[in-house]
């Protein structure tokens, strides 16, 4: 009852903070009226800005009725320029997918055999502590040169990015199981593949799985920065576009959006990761 | 000692200390088992019980000797010798039943589910566990996680178990329940067991032969008691028993003091020769392992021993 009424009394503050936050926004960006006295087709040229005293900000209404605009439309294709915020999300989505992707198949079984071997562990550590700190946009002239498709290069920037938290992870994870489940294994003889998969990757799950949540954070984080650059489709390349348009409404929904994909993306992972927690 | 099941052999460990020096826990240490023998070790924290055990089971390599279960050296780990661990070790992602099945099926690995499922389950009814085989570990109490431990060890009907302080983290009651529990199922199936404990009592109600070590580091097996107490003892008269307060007294003095200053006290001391002490029976020579053990009766620190 005591959690009920909690959850029931924030989702409450929340709402008044949300109605708080929206009012100001309003009333900050609202018509001021008549500044000025102008012949209507000057007044024509020079917009609401000039004649009602209009911040070129957009307000929370002017926001509301374009996003319900594309929510009606989000998949249209107009061209190149002019896609619907569903396509582009699609794309960003599409290639944290196939980068993050890569970067699981590479990051867990290698963090497997470095946690794994004190030796490997020794020998591979200078060159992950070098180029974990890398940020990832540094790779793209690099990735750009070698590879020469951009969007694969978007993609290769997303793989490097969300590489290194699941490696560290698995590493520790693995390292870092309990000795006496491994004396298990090794008292009722079972082998070592056979102990990777029954013992070990069981016990480290929860370590790996934080550390894929980790990535998948930052993957969604680099995505629009790697889209900005590389331009043509993703939802980075949109929020570039509208600003160039001077769009600050369609900016505004795309922050929003980005927002709210990226919180699915770690919900979905946040599933994954009680999923495989187990109580001690 | 004419049935040799379990021989070690002058074993040591050693461990690089500092500046290059080594330190040693403990060095030529010899003893034997019998079959279906219930041995335990008593000794002070540090000696290296711990270490013995760990050889014993594979778990870790002697730095010198060797150990000899049933006529063969043994090399690592082994389905023979099933370890009861003092912290239970059970896998908590995994139901009572899916722990005790690992065990079986990774001694009888072509066995379909259903079979392994059925060994298993004889198993967790044997420690009395019936109707919790879906709970997880987190679930079940310590006393309740020991007994799926003993289970799991008894599942792949191993030669001879081995138990690390198994009970030490139970509260009395639960504890006295499972040493009744571990008796019982040791006398009926003939098991060659080897525990360590501190719990005096304990050893006294479970052992045939127990193990003194002095402290180390540099300890060594001090002498070997035979348990004078007949083996079908019970709990509630144990105590009543002449000769359980000789022997009791005899250990306990030993913790006390002679633990301590054995080594100087007795420079002589023949590490392939330990004293075997039978409380209670001051003229008796064993025809046996005469040749081997040397008879000693040491009066002096048992005090009140006329039975």
């Amino acid at each position: 009852m005591t959690t009920s009424s909690l959850r029931l009394r924030a989702g409450l503050v929340s709402i008044v903070l949300l109605a708080a936050f929206l009012g100001v926004w309003h009333l900050a960006t609202r018509s001021t009226g008549t500044t000025a006295t102008m012949s209507p087709e000057y007044a024509k040229l020079m917009g609401l800005t000039a004649t009602q005293g209009k911040s070129a900000m957009p307000g929370p209404l002017d926001v509301g009725a374009k996003l319900w605009e594309h929510m009606k439309r989000p998949f249209y294709d107009n061209g190149p320029n002019d896609k619907g915020l569903g396509i582009q999300l699609g794309y960003s989505i599409a290639r944290v997918g196939a980068g993050y992707l890569l970067a699981v198949l590479v990051a867990i079984p290698l963090g497997f055999l470095i946690g794994m071997s004190p030796l490997l562990s020794k020998a591979l550590d200078p060159f992950i502590q070098v180029l974990k700190p890398i940020s990832p946009l540094a790779w793209m002239p690099l990735a750009l040169y070698t590879i020469k498709d951009s969007s694969v290069s978007a993609i290769f920037v997303i793989f490097i990015c969300s590489i290194w938290p699941m490696l560290l992870n698995t590493v520790f994870g693995v390292a870092s199981v309990r000795k006496e489940w491994i004396n298990v294994a090794r008292t009722l003889e079972v082998g070592t593949v056979r102990r990777a998969f029954t013992v070990i990757l069981p016990a480290a799950a929860p370590t790996i799985l934080t550390g894929m949540r980790i990535s998948i954070g930052i993957a969604w984080l680099v995505i629009v920065a790697a889209e900005m650059l590389v331009g043509g489709t993703g939802i980075g390349y949109f929020v570039w576009n509208e600003w160039n348009n001077l769009s600050i409404t369609n900016v505004i929904i795309a922050i929003l959006l980005i927002g709210v994909v990226g919180m699915l993306l770690d919900q979905i992972l946040a599933r994954f990761t009680r999923m495989v927690t187990f109580p001690e | 000692m004419t049935d040799k099941f379990i021989s070690i052999e002058g074993i040591a460990k050693r461990y690089p200390g500092a500046g290059g020096a080594t330190t040693t826990i403990f060095e030529n240490l010899w003893l034997s088992m019998a079959r279906g023998e219930f041995c335990c070790v008593i000794g002070h924290s540090g000696c290296g019980k711990t270490t013995v055990l760990n050889i014993l089971a594979g778990l870790d390599a002697p730095s010198e000797g060797a150990v000899i279960v049933d006529g063969q050296a043994i090399s690592g780990t082994s389905l023979d010798r099933a370890v009861i661990f003092q912290s239970h070790a059970l896998l908590p992602w995994r139901t009572v039943l899916g722990n005790v099945a690992y065990a079986v099926s990774s001694k009888w690995r072509r066995w379909d589910r259903a079979k392994v499922r059925a060994h298993a389950q004889t198993f967790i009814d044997l420690v009395g566990l019936t109707g919790s085989e879906h709970k997880r570990p987190s679930e079940l109490s310590g006393g309740m996680k020991q007994r799926v431990g003993i289970a799991r060890a008894l599942s792949i009907t191993p030669k001879m178990m081995l138990m690390d302080e198994p009970f030490s983290a139970l509260d009395a009651l639960t504890r006295g329940t499972l040493q009744d529990e571990v008796r019982r199922i040791c006398l009926e199936t003939g098991q060659t067991a080897f525990m360590i404990t501190h719990d005096v009592d304990e050893a006294i109600y479970l052992a045939d032969k127990i193990f003194l070590m002095t402290n180390g580091p540099g300890a060594v097996l001090a002498e070997v008691v035979e348990n004078p107490l007949p083996r079908d003892r019970g709990r509630t008269d144990l105590h009543r028993h002449p000769l359980y307060y000789a022997l009791r007294n005899h250990i306990i003095d030993f913790l006390v003091t002679r633990s301590k200053t054995f080594a100087a006290e007795t420079p002589d001391h023949d590490p392939r020769n330990v004293p075997m002490v039978q409380i209670g029976k001051p003229g008796l020579t064993i025809a046996s392992n005469g040749e081997e053990q040397r008879q000693t009766w040491t009066s002096g620190t048992s005090p009140g021993l006329t039975a």
